[in-house]
């Protein structure tokens, strides 16, 4: 690992980094090969409070900010684990400590704190609108004291490997709302209960060992007291768990960066070809320069993304322009990590081609480069809509 | 019983060490420090007593510069009870020497009555291997350095001790100054809650001038060199070879 000077976290660092010690390289090479959980891993994390960060101290967490969870996140990608295991319950904790009620937070916090329920996921995505958001077809019907859902998910995350979801889905009619973000709702979602009840989940195979899935409701009814916040207002909620996703994953993927540079830089000071080591060429200096000024850079936007969001201020621009670079810089970073290992970089004992197809999903999840850069166009600088 | 443990910042084990241009020292300016590893193992061990009943309270004491609050909370965080920071320089370059260290820890043992002091074998910075004994001789207390094992019965120790060509046992009167080796526990990674809790718990921070022990150096570094770089080797295609290469560099 990389010198680096103590900075302010360096505690929790040290703590996350001595833990994620105890599950060596060849334990998420076999994760990965045999497309399993980490459950050892997670336990882990989870027993020794990690997991529980952002719960305030009352029920049961450490109250810590986005802050912290990114330094948390950061570390277990640099140490080469693969955060998407369970950053979902970093990112929804707030969505839940901020806008659920105190019935709810008494109800569901002390126990995601001990580790007896998880909340890893949250269910966005739809087939047919993509990031479109505001045009998603899932319905949720108020009947009696239920809400009665239909409609369907995919690419929802870690939902064999959770408790509980937070569901969007409209609640008025997108023709009865002045703004297209109104009439969405958020629903806490009991995840066994409902796979009983009117949920079916289709796991979808794909390209990293990401568990996903496809999800069907069928008349899927779910109790009111179950509603997040207000009736309607689940957008403006939701920003909340996207923001927060978007930084931690920023973090993530500055983890990997560093990952890969200082297992890129180790690589090409040691391998010899022509008579010298090949990391003597500047052709092979520069692309790792480079990528490492672009994961030092992101990591100082990360910074400002989550300071903004701990202190409650609006911080969607940054938290996706934290995204934005933290992608290119670790993709650029995995890159060249892949590029020097040469053929080697290929065989899978040497992690890279792993660690470089996890931080490659980073720049369409969980929201693409381009819909970043149109944001930043429209909504930052006020160019005229393209859609 | 109380134990002390005395615990030193040092430069991470995992840092590339450089030197310094003119040949004073290492540079440690903007570089990762963390707890010397034996002590960690000696606050551990500390933990496991207090944990195994044989223990009330762990005290965990840091002698340099300001910054070694951080290993202190370090050691807070993986179960000490209380801390003693004791500021006794300014520049991080600054190392007090082993004498001054033991000395103040023999105030320190005077103010705070431990029945065990639990030290490091050495500090993996200067590798001096001197502190405890220094101490033990000061107090006039037994010590038992080097421990891979140690049991603690009534009103004596028995340590084993990693010596050349194998293991030692020997038994010791309390109170003790034993320092400790790499074999003898696993060091614990500290939880969360435990790091939060280690905020709140009680760091005393004093002067060496409250123990008025002097604490400038005795001893003068001529020179500091980076050990020379390893040769590239040879791929020799067969014995005969090998051997002719042997005879040539004079070892056969
Ligand atoms: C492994 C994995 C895990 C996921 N986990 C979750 C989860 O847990 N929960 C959840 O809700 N979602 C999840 N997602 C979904 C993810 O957020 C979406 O895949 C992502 O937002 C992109 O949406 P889409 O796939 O529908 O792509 P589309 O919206 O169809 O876009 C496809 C491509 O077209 C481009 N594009 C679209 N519109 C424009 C435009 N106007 N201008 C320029 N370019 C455009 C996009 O940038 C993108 O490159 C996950 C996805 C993956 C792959």
């Amino acid at each position: 690992m990389q010198d680096h000077e103590n900075d302010e976290f360096q505690d929790i660092r040290d703590a996350v980094r001595a833990l994620c010690a105890e599950f060596p390289d060849e334990y998420h090479r076999k994760i990965d090969e045999e497309r399993t959980y980490p459950e050892a891993f997670v336990d882990a994390l989870t027993r020794a409070g990690w997991m529980a960060a952002l719960i305030p101290e009352e029920y049961g967490g450490s109250g810590l900010g986005l802050t912290e969870a990114a330094v948390i996140m950061e570390e277990i990608n640099r140490a080469g684990g693969n955060s998407g295991a369970c950053h979902g319950q970093m990112y929804n904790m707030n969505t839940l400590v901020r806008h659920g009620s105190e019935e709810q937070r008494r109800r569901i916090l002390p126990r995601l704190a001990s580790g007896e329920l998880r909340l890893q996921s949250m269910g966005v995505t739809e087939p047919t609108t993509g990031t479109d958001t505001t045009q998603l077809k899932t319905t949720a019907v108020k009947k009696g004291d239920k809400y009665v859902v239909n409609g369907q998910k995919v690419w929802i995350s870690r939902v064999q490997h959770s408790d509980l979801m937070i569901l969007l889905a409209r609640t008025t009619p997108l023709s009865e709302v002045k703004k297209k973000s109104e009439g969405l709702s958020i629903f806490l979602v009991d995840i066994k209960e409902a796979l009983q009840s009117g949920m079916t989940m289709r796991p979808i195979p794909n390209m990293v060992n990401h568990e996903t899935n496809e999800l069907f409701f069928d008349n899927l009814e779910i109790p009111e007291e179950n509603l997040i916040g207000e009736e309607g207002k689940g957008f403006k909620y939701i920003l909340t768990g996207l923001n927060a996703e978007r930084t931690l994953i920023a973090a993530e993927c500055i983890g990997d960066g560093y990952w890969f540079t200082d297992r890129v830089v180790k690589y090409v000071s040691e391998r010899n070809v022509f008579g010298r080591a090949i990391g003597q060429n500047q052709g092979v200096q520069f692309p790792i320069a480079e990528a490492y000024i672009e994961i030092e850079a992101a990591n100082l936007m990360c910074r400002k993304a989550s300071r903004l969001y701990d202190a409650g201020q609006p911080c969607g621009a940054e938290a996706n322009m934290a995204k934005y670079l933290a992608a290119k810089a670790s993709w650029e970073a995995a890159n060249s990590c892949l590029q020097f290992h040469g053929g080697f970089g290929f065989a899978c004992e040497y992690d890279v081609e792993r660690k470089f197809r996890e931080t490659r999903l980073y720049q369409v999840a969980p929201i693409s480069t381009n819909l970043i850069l149109s944001y930043v166009a429209e909504h930052v600088l006020d160019l005229p809509r393209s859609f | 019983m109380k134990v002390l443990v005395p615990v030193k910042r040092v430069i991470d084990y995992n840092v590339k060490v450089r030197v310094k241009s003119d040949g004073s020292g290492v540079d440690l300016a903007n570089v990762k420090m963390s707890m010397n590893p034996f002590d960690e193992i000696a606050v551990e061990e500390a933990i496991r007593l207090k944990e195994a009943g044989k223990a009330e309270e762990v005290v965990a004491v840091s002698i340099g510069v300001k910054q070694s609050q951080e290993t202190l909370r370090t050691a807070l965080a993986m179960g000490a009870d209380r801390a003693i920071l004791i500021v006794a320089a300014d520049d991080v370059h600054t190392d007090i020497e082993p004498l001054a260290v033991a000395k103040i820890l023999k105030a320190v043992i005077d103010e705070e009555a431990p029945g065990l002091v639990l030290c490091g074998k050495q500090a993996i910075d200067n590798d001096m291997n001197a502190t405890g004994q220094m101490l033990a001789a000061l107090t006039g207390w037994s010590q038992g350095t080097f421990a891979s094992e140690l049991d603690i019965e009534g009103d004596s120790a028995t340590v084993t001790r990693e010596v050349d060509g194998g293991l030692q046992t020997i038994k010791i009167k309390m109170p003790a100054i034993v320092s400790v080796d790499l074999r003898l526990n696993e060091p614990r990674y500290a939880s969360l809650p435990n790091i939060m809790k280690a905020k709140k718990k009680p760091l005393d921070e004093k002067t060496a001038a409250d123990y008025g022990v002097d604490t400038a150096p005795r001893l003068e570094i001529v020179k500091t060199s980076e050990p020379e770089t390893r040769k590239a080797g040879e791929i020799v295609g067969s014995v005969d070879e090998l051997v002719a290469k042997l005879k040539e560099a004079g070892a056969l």
